[in-house]
């Protein structure tokens, strides 16, 4: 049975185990048709003309655990950004780790989507938000939609601030031989609140996982949310991420992917800017080696005058990776003034490694700014020169440019121990021990 | 200290060095003059190892040792520095963290532990003050939105940190105005001893007012075609190179 039959099947298992009669679940059953009808996406698909399936669909993937796993929480401190306080959402094999969280109800909610999708006092944040600005249309995610049942679920009241960032960390253990994840989650940002996420996907063996993670962010009126996408799993886990941002005036998103490691690693970041004076920031690091492929494909959806989006992916692939890079910008004709800037800047360090981009335009406004610039390039030898001539060795040498290459995009971190960490991150992927913490 | 003898490289097949002889002793301060593409620069970058040139012919010793298939970093650990005309810039690497890494990448090379905090504290500060160098500026990224004067400093700075035997400035002058001339001047002429070693590359006359070499080259056409005093850095200034140009071809 391929991946598709298998997935329609255990439909029907996984409604004796939800609330049919909940209005969401009226939601799933149209999310399955439509992920019934279109399946998964091909490579004839101009969005997926660089980025294959195939191998996973014939994977066997345990679609539900079949047991509860723990984990000691010093086995797994190392991912956690340990040196700071912070809320936890923690998931051992999609299920909820209540021993390795930290939820609160403490004049924001930070807790889980089951109980979101299940407890009346939540009934009316769901109704409004759940499933409002993902897309219907998108296989991938009408299969997560269809699916839905446990990740996290984060609101945040009018000029509420929580007093620390949210972790939310998805482990997998390896107890099923190959084992497929479709976290759910729903984070409201209501006008002038403010909040900091850190995402993270572990697997912590050699067996197969691949996660289809879905998320819907609301960012009301003056909202700012600071999302980090830590990107650094084994040779063995895929992750789909779809993300998608609903922003109102005045309000200021940016999502930060970290993009390390990982077999097939695909970013789906749509924003939509419903509002005026509206601020979309992506920035991506790649730093990939092996086999490992990343498709990073942006959206920004320009639907109101006096709006700014700013794109900066820096990608460095070695060995036999690949990148795909597609930006695409979307300017309505009403959104004059719009001000949307795309950068996207490749160093192939080996003759295997492979990227394509492509920024992908499509302007229906006539006084706006829009710039995009992209480079595939390898290092300046005569910086590699220079540095050598101060004694600095060819590999170190190559590490620091690499790092300076990639650094700017680090500037706009705004949680030092991130930043530090991530540092320390790239100087490991890079193998290099520069002699002081970068 | 350095001995060059018929020195032949060429980039990409295309000759550029075609037999340069030359003795730097220490204590001494060469000045190597000519005019635009006759291999001046060439001169400094083969000496330093940059990899795109090769060497066809001849030999450069270095403290009787042959430099041959030696890589940049270790002419560095050996004490030879190039002073760029164009320092590379790095973002996010501040320019103290910078000379930490160089300083230490050297030790380690020597077989020695790293430079303890404090003592490299001291002497970033030590040699800071001797070029009059604002403490901000070396929290700064490396090179990164410097002005030329700047750039140059900083050069004459990891020279300081450095302590090459044999330093070499490749164009030092170019871009400079005449106070941050002064004042990159200063800093050279504060650091030549009796056990170190200077040459300038330039092709003007204008650097040798403030830094007195000991003797003059005029390289032309990939070979050193007059050698004098520092006065034929005076006669060059008047004449122009189109009179050796000529005696070079009779």
């Amino acid at each position: 049975m391929d991946l598709k039959d298998k997935l329609i099947s255990s439909f029907m298992a996984f409604e004796n185990n939800v609330d049919v009669e909940h209005s969401v679940h009226d939601v799933r059953v149209a999310a399955m048709k439509n992920f019934e009808i279109k399946g998964f996406p091909s490579k004839k698909e101009e969005n997926w003309k660089y980025t294959s399936l195939n191998s996973l669909q014939k994977t066997d993937f345990s679609i539900f655990p079949k047991q509860e796993n723990t984990l000691e929480y010093k086995d797994v401190k190392k991912y956690f950004i340990h040196e700071i306080d912070s809320y936890k959402i923690v998931f051992v094999d999609g299920i909820y780790s209540s021993y390795l969280s930290e939820t609160t109800h403490d004049g924001v909610d930070i807790c889980l989507m089951s109980s979101a999708l299940t407890k009346p006092m939540y009934k009316q944040v769901i109704d409004v938000y759940f499933n409002k600005i993902a897309s219907k249309d998108e296989s991938l995610t009408s299969l997560n939609t269809a699916f839905s049942r446990e990740g996290a679920y984060i609101y945040i009241p009018k000029n509420k601030m929580p007093k620390k960032p949210v972790e939310i960390l998805h482990f997998a253990t390896g107890n099923e031989a190959s084992l497929l994840l479709q976290p759910r989650n729903l984070i409201v940002v209501e006008e002038n609140a403010e909040l900091q996420v850190i995402e993270r996907h572990q697997s912590l063996t050699s067996n197969e996982v691949l996660t289809n993670s879905v998320t819907e962010i609301f960012a009301a009126k003056s909202a700012i949310v600071d999302y980090y996408k830590i990107q650094n799993d084994n040779a063995t886990a895929s992750l789909i991420d779809n993300t998608y941002i609903d922003q109102k005036d005045k309000s200021l998103v940016k999502i930060h992917s970290f993009c390390f490691g990982g077999k097939l690693t695909r970013n789906n970041l749509n924003f939509y800017q419903n509002g005026e004076y509206i601020d979309s920031t992506m920035k991506g690091v790649t730093i990939l080696g092996e086999k490992q492929h990343v498709d990073h494909h942006t959206l920004v959806h320009h639907k109101q005058p006096n709006c700014e989006s700013h794109q900066d992916y820096k990608g460095i692939y070695g060995e036999n990776s690949t990148g795909v890079f597609n930006g695409k910008i979307i300017v309505d004709k009403i959104a004059q003034k719009t001000d949307a800037f795309q950068q996207n800047n490749n160093i192939l360090v080996s003759d295997k490694a492979t990227i394509n981009s492509k920024p992908q335009l499509e302007i229906f406004a006539d006084d706006v700014k829009c710039s995009h610039g992209c480079t595939i390039g390898q290092l300046d030898n005569e910086a590699l020169f220079y540095l050598q001539t101060r004694g600095i060795p060819e590999k170190e040498a190559r590490a620091l440019l690499m790092y300076a290459f990639a650094n700017n995009v680090l500037a706009s971190v705004r949680i030092p121990e991130l930043k530090t960490r991530i540092n320390k991150l790239i100087a490991k992927k890079l193998g290099v021990n520069l002699g002081f913490d970068l | 200290m350095l001995k060059i003898k018929n020195l032949h490289a060429s980039v990409e097949g295309k000759k550029i060095l075609k037999g340069v002889n030359l003795e730097v002793n220490a204590g001494e301060v060469h000045a190597i003059m000519g005019p635009n593409g006759s291999g001046k620069s060439t001169l400094a970058s083969v000496i330093a190892g940059k990899e795109e040139f090769e060497v066809t012919q001849g030999s450069i010793e270095f403290e009787g040792e042959d430099l041959d298939e030696t890589s940049p970093e270790e002419r560095a650990h050996k004490g030879v520095f190039l002073s760029f005309q164009y320092p590379v810039e790095i973002p996010g690497v501040s320019v103290t963290n910078f000379m930490k890494t160089a300083i230490n990448e050297s030790r380690k090379a020597k077989g020695l532990e790293d430079m303890p905090a404090k003592e490299m504290l001291k002497l970033i500060r030590e040699k800071s003050e001797m070029l009059d160098i604002d403490r901000k500026f070396l929290s700064r990224s490396l090179n990164e939105g410097f002005s030329g004067g700047e750039k140059k400093r900083n050069e004459i700075f990891q020279m300081a940190m450095l302590e090459p035997k044999l330093s070499i400035l490749d164009e030092t002058d170019s871009g400079l105005d005449i106070d941050a001339l002064r004042i990159v001047a200063n800093g050279v002429n504060k650091l030549r001893s009796a056990d170190k070693a200077t040459i300038l590359i330039t092709h003007y006359q204008r650097l040798l007012e403030y830094i007195i070499p000991d003797f003059v080259h005029v390289i032309h056409d990939g070979k050193i075609v007059k050698s004098g005093g520092k006065e034929l850095a005076l006669e060059l200034e008047e004449k122009g190179y189109d009179w050796l140009k000529q005696e070079a071809t009779v």
